[in-house]
C-alpha cells in the first residue's frame, strides 16, 4: 500500500483521499443482533403524563430496568391530562400527575370500565429563598405574589432594608415556574391572571438562582426544595396573615404544612398485580427515594420490604 | 518536449477536471446553504406572521407560556448588548492591533500575537462562567446596582469574545501596508502618531473594518455567555439606564425556549420568527459594512491612481 502511495502523483493522492473518505458510507456489515431468540420474554409498562414528573419517572425506570433487564419500561411526558386521558382510554398502564384526578375523568374513567388507584409517589415544595444578609424571615403567600407581580418593589415596604428588591425566577419552561404561577402568583386562584413583573429575572438553572441569592442582598428567589443549598436562607412562610409561618422540610411537607408544596401521583387503570403492582411496590423502597431526592423532589414516607 | 508535455497534460487531465469540478461544487454548495437556511427560517418562522396579531407581536410583553408575544424587548435587548460590546470593544481591539503592528518591540509582538490567538480560542461558556462568578458580583458592589446580572455585564463578555478577532484580522491589515507609506510619512515630517492616524490606519481600512463587523457578527450571535449574565428580563430598553439593568437576548431567548417547545405551535413558529429578524440583522450590518469598504476602495484607487 505504501509502496504504491510513493509511487504516485500528488494530485492522484487528493482523488484517493477524497474516495477514501466516501468509503465509510459505503460499507454496511450486516451487524444486527438477531433478537428474536432471546431467552427471556420482555414485559412492558407504559408510562404517560406529567411533565413535571417525567425526568423522575424516567430515571426510576433506568434504573428499575438496570435492576430487571426483562422488564422494559417506557416514559413519556405531555401533561398531566394527557396521562390520564390515556390511561382511562387504556393506552397506558401508569398515568403520572402532578395533581389529583377531577371528577369528570374519574367519571370518564369509571364509564370505560377502569377503577383509578392513586399512589403519592412523591413530593414536590417550593423553598422561598433570599441572601443570609437579608433581614426578613418569613412572608404569606400574598406577599410573596405582591413582590413578584410588581406591586411590591423594595424590602422596607416589609420592614426590611431599604433595598431595591431584585426578582429571580426559573425560566418560562420550567415545572417550577408553572407551578409558581398558578399556586404562589395567582394564589391558585384559576381566574386570576396576573403575570410575572417584566423585570423578573429569567435564569436558566437552579443553580444561577441560588449563585445570584447567596451574595445579592436585593434578591428574591424560589426553588425547587431539593436544590436549595445552606449557603441562602429560606423563608418560613404562612397562608395567611393570621396563619402560623412554616420553614419548608421534609417533614413540614409530608405533614402538609408548608403551604408551596404539592402531590406528585402515579394512576393505575384498576388494582396494580404482577410486574406493575413489584414496580409500584419498589418506588416506594429507599432506593426509589433516593432518587427522589436527587431530582429536588421531597421524598414520601418508604416501606422497604422486610 | 511539446510531446512529452502533451502527454503529460493527458495524463492529468482526468484528476484535473474532477478536482476543478469539486472546488466549483463547494463554492456553488455555500450559497445553496444559505438559500436552504433561508428558506428553512421562512418555512418555520412566517406562519408565526399569521398565527399571531401583529400588535401582539410587535408588543412590549414577552411571555410565550401565556401568549405574549412581544418581541420588541428581545430586538432591543440585543441591539443595546451588541452596542456596548461594540463601544468597548472596537477602540481596545483596534488600539491593540495598532500596538501590535506599528508600536510593540519585535519581543512583545512575539508574545501577544500567540496570546491573542489563545484567547480567541476560549469557548464562551468558559467566559460566561466567568461572568457569572466574579464579574456580576463585582459589577454590583463596585456599580452599587440592585443586581450584576444587566446588559452591561454581557457587553463586557461579548467584548471580551470578539476583541481577539479585532485585533487578529485588523493587524494582519496593519501588517499589509507597505512600508514605504510609512517612510514617505516620516520623511515629511509627520510624527508617529501622525503616520498611524493619517497615513497607516486609512490605508488598511478595508481590513480593520471587516476585523470590525467579524468581532461583532461573533458578538451578535454569541448565545451562552450572554444567557447566563444579562438576567434574560424581557425588558424594553428605554435609554441608557438600560444598560445597567437585566435584559433578555434574542439568542438567548431561541437557546433557552426552543428545547421545551412543542412542534409546530404558534410558541415554536414565533421564535424561529425571532430568527428571521436576527438573520436579517446580520445580513444587513454585512451590507452596510461591505457597501462602506467597496466604496472606500474606489476612492482610494481614485486617490492613488
Amino acid at each position: 500500500m505504501y509502496g504504491i502511495i510513493r509511487g504516485m502523483n500528488p494530485r492522484r493522492l487528493t482523488v484517493i483521499f477524497f474516495l477514501l473518505l466516501c468509503l465509510p458510507g459505503c460499507s454496511s456489515t450486516p451487524n444486527q443482533r438477531g433478537d428474536e431468540n432471546s431467552p427471556q420474554q420482555v414485559e412492558y409498562i407504559e408510562n404517560k403524563g406529567s411533565d413535571t414528573i417525567v425526568n423522575l419517572a424516567l430515571a426510576w425506570a433506568e434504573r428499575y430496568q438496570e435492576i430487571h433487564p426483562e422488564i422494559s419500561i417506557s416514559v413519556s411526558g405531555g401533561g398531566s391530562g394527557t396521562g390520564i386521558a390515556a390511561l382511562v382510554n387504556g393506552t397506558t398502564d401508569i398515568a403520572n400527575a402532578s395533581r389529583k384526578i377531577k371528577g369528570e375523568e374519574l367519571e370518564a374513567a369509571i364509564e370505560n370500565g377502569a377503577e383509578p388507584v392513586e399512589f403519592v409517589v412523591a413530593r414536590d415544595a417550593i423553598a422561598i429563598i433570599v441572601c443570609p444578609e437579608n433581614p426578613i424571615e418569613r412572608l404569606t403567600l400574598e406577599q410573596i405574589s405582591d413582590i413578584y407581580s410588581g406591586r411590591i418593589n423594595n424590602w422596607q415596604e416589609l420592614g426590611g432594608d431599604d433595598r431595591v428588591i431584585v426578582r429571580l425566577s426559573r425560566e418560562t419552561n420550567s415545572g417550577t415556574h408553572v407551578y409558581f404561577l398558578e399556586e404562589v402568583l395567582r394564589l391558585g386562584d384559576d381566574e386570576n391572571k396576573t403575570l410575572f413583573s417584566t423585570d423578573t429575572l429569567l435564569l436558566p438553572s437552579s443553580e444561577g438562582i441560588i449563585e445570584e441569592v447567596k451574595a445579592n442582598p436585593h434578591a428574591i428567589g424560589y426553588d425547587g426544595l431539593g436544590y436549595v443549598t445552606p449557603e441562602v436562607k429560606t423563608i418560613a412562610v404562612a397562608r395567611s396573615p393570621e396563619g402560623e409561618y412554616i420553614l419548608p422540610s421534609a417533614a413540614t411537607v409530608n405533614e402538609g404544612t408548608y403551604p408551596i408544596a404539592r402531590d406528585l401521583y402515579m394512576y393505575t387503570a384498576s388494582q396494580p398485580e404482577g410486574t406493575l403492582l413489584a414496580y409500584l411496590e419498589w418506588i416506594f423502597t429507599s432506593e426509589a427515594q433516593a432518587i427522589v431526592e436527587e431530582l429536588g423532589f421531597v421524598p414520601v414516607p418508604v416501606s422497604d420490604p422486610g | 518536449m511539446t510531446t512529452r508535455s502533451t502527454t503529460l497534460r493527458n495524463r492529468f487531465k482526468l484528476p484535473e477536471t474532477l478536482i476543478t469540478r469539486l472546488i466549483t461544487i463547494s463554492g456553488y454548495s455555500a450559497i445553496l446553504f444559505v438559500v436552504l437556511i433561508f428558506f428553512f427560517l421562512a418555512t418555520e418562522g412566517l406562519p408565526a406572521l399569521r398565527e399571531v396579531r401583529l400588535e401582539n407581536l410587535f408588543s412590549e410583553r414577552w411571555y410565550p407560556i401565556e401568549e405574549y408575544f412581544g418581541i420588541l424587548p428581545l430586538i432591543g435587548g440585543s441591539l443595546i448588548v451588541t452596542i456596548g460590546a461594540a463601544l468597548l470593544a472596537v477602540p481596545i481591539g483596534i488600539g491593540t492591533a495598532i500596538y501590535i503592528a506599528e508600536i510593540s518591540p519585535r519581543w512583545a509582538r512575539e508574545i501577544l500575537k500567540p496570546l491573542v490567538e489563545i484567547l480567541a480560542g476560549l469557548p464562551s461558556v468558559v467566559l460566561g462562567l466567568i461572568g457569572v462568578r466574579v464579574l456580576s458580583s463585582a459589577f454590583r458592589v463596585s456599580f452599587d446596582l440592585p443586581t450584576g446580572l444587566t446588559a452591561f455585564t454581557g457587553s463586557v463578555l461579548l467584548a471580551a469574545i470578539s476583541i481577539p478577532t479585532i485585533i487578529s484580522v485588523s493587524e494582519d491589515a496593519l501588517d499589509a501596508v507597505p512600508r514605504s507609506y510609512r517612510d514617505a510619512a516620516l520623511a515629511l515630517g509627520a510624527t508617529g502618531w501622525q503616520t498611524i492616524w493619517r497615513v497607516t490606519l486609512p490605508a488598511a481600512r478595508s481590513g480593520v473594518l471587516t476585523a470590525v463587523m467579524l468581532g461583532l457578527g461573533r458578538a451578535i450571535g454569541e448565545t451562552m455567555a450572554v444567557m447566563m449574565v444579562t438576567g434574560n428580563a424581557p425588558v424594553l430598553p428605554g435609554g441608557l439606564s438600560a444598560l445597567f439593568s437585566p435584559t433578555r437576548t434574542m439568542t438567548a431567548t431561541i437557546a433557552s425556549e426552543m428545547g421545551e417547545v412543542a412542534n409546530g405551535s404558534t410558541h415554536y413558529h414565533v421564535l424561529f420568527f425571532i430568527g428571521i429578524v436576527l438573520f436579517l440583522i446580520s445580513l444587513l450590518v454585512n451590507i452596510t459594512a461591505s457597501a462602506v469598504v467597496f466604496r472606500q476602495r474606489r476612492r482610494a484607487e481614485r486617490v492613488l491612481g
